[in-house]
């Protein structure tokens, strides 16, 4: 991911990457797992637009156990809103359980964000420094 | 859930025990956050059906640290007979850090070997999901909130893989327990209130267990 233009070293605050689901959309699995694992050991907030599938959450959880180390890296807290289930009502979209995979995903790491409070239409973090 | 993805996830059940090969057991994975009591609910299973315990019991988190299989439980209801193998698997986190174990007077060695146990019990337990278990009992401490992320995201990898899930609340022998908060978490999905430690409505869990996994 390219750094951003700020001149400001990563001590002076907490870098946000917002990224859209264009950008997320051409990568594998393992590639979106990657870039947000390097951008949160970084230090950096990373929000998703349109956040992960099931079966990405999953390894996301499996991959971040296998970094964890006492040292320098304690893991990942991730927040998104429930799935929508009302983007695709049509009859035949609900009969296939088809749902959109779109929920914005807020992941930092667990050491510098702070869940306050989740209901279905907010999610508020507390962020800090490392 | 609407009523016609919860109509898809039960003739998904009903095909799966119509087609399932009888003479294998199922493995029912037993999921959820750490501390819960997957242990006790595990032990109580396989105490009451085979006369073995599965795995040691704590109050400090992360004591099950590998996943354990208890197989050939079999489990007898309403005239029908369930053969499983119960997966008490690790409590499923994002984050372990070995400080917290520091608090339950443990030397940083032992914390830092138990931390990093704990994240490969929890790898291990999602490779498990993903790969072999034909069902999940969701346990949930009922004096906790449920409404988490670890508990949201788990929940939606079970249903992305169709395997029929029974939500347990569990700790109903303690006062702050509120089932119907449990419920209301996932409205999709029945939940069955019950105290493991105590024993407390295993008959109904026994009764799910058929119906769901038989």
């Amino acid at each position: 991911m390219p750094e951003t233009t700020s001149e400001g070293g990563p001590g002076d605050g907490v870098q946000i990457d917002l990224i859209s689901g264009a950008r997320m959309s051409g990568k594998t699995s393992m590639e979106k797992i990657r870039m947000i694992l390097d951008g949160v050991r970084d230090g950096k907030i990373v929000v998703l637009e349109t956040g992960l599938t099931p079966d990405e959450e999953s390894k996301l959880i499996e991959v971040t156990m296998t970094e964890i180390n006492p040292d320098d890296f304690t893991g990942i807290e991730i927040e998104s809103f429930p799935q929508s289930e009302t983007n695709d009502t049509s009859l035949l979209g609900r009969l296939m359980g088809k749902q959109s995979s779109s929920k914005l995903t807020v992941i930092g790491p667990a050491n510098q964000i702070q869940s306050l409070h989740k209901d279905e239409t907010l999610i508020s973090a507390l962020v800090s420094r490392k | 859930m609407g009523l016609f993805a919860e109509l898809r996830s039960s003739i998904s059940r009903v095909s799966a025990s119509l087609f399932a090969d009888d003479s294998e057991p199922k493995r029912i994975g037993i999921y959820g956050p750490p501390n819960a009591g997957k242990t006790t609910l595990a032990n109580r299973i396989a105490r009451d059906w085979t006369g073995d315990a599965v795995g040691p019991e704590s109050h400090i988190p992360h004591e099950t640290r590998r996943a354990r299989r208890k197989e050939n439980v079999e489990i007898k209801r309403n005239g029908k007979t369930v053969n499983i193998d119960i997966v008490d698997t690790p409590g499923v986190t994002t984050k372990v850090d070995y400080s917290e174990f520091l608090e339950h007077d443990m030397e940083k060695d032992e914390a830092v070997r138990r931390s990093r146990e704990a994240t490969e019990g929890v790898a291990e337990a999602m490779h498990w999901l993903r790969e072999d278990v034909d069902g999940v009992i969701y346990v949930l401490d009922s004096t906790e909130d449920p409404f988490t992320q670890v508990n949201t995201m788990l929940i939606g990898i079970i249903e992305s893989r169709d395997l029929p899930v029974l939500i347990l609340a569990n700790k109903t022998d303690l006062g702050e327990s509120n089932i119907q908060r449990v419920s209301n978490a996932f409205p999709q999905h029945e939940t069955i209130p019950l105290s493991a430690l105590e024993g407390e409505n295993m008959d109904e869990v026994y009764e799910k267990i058929a119906e769901y996994f038989g």
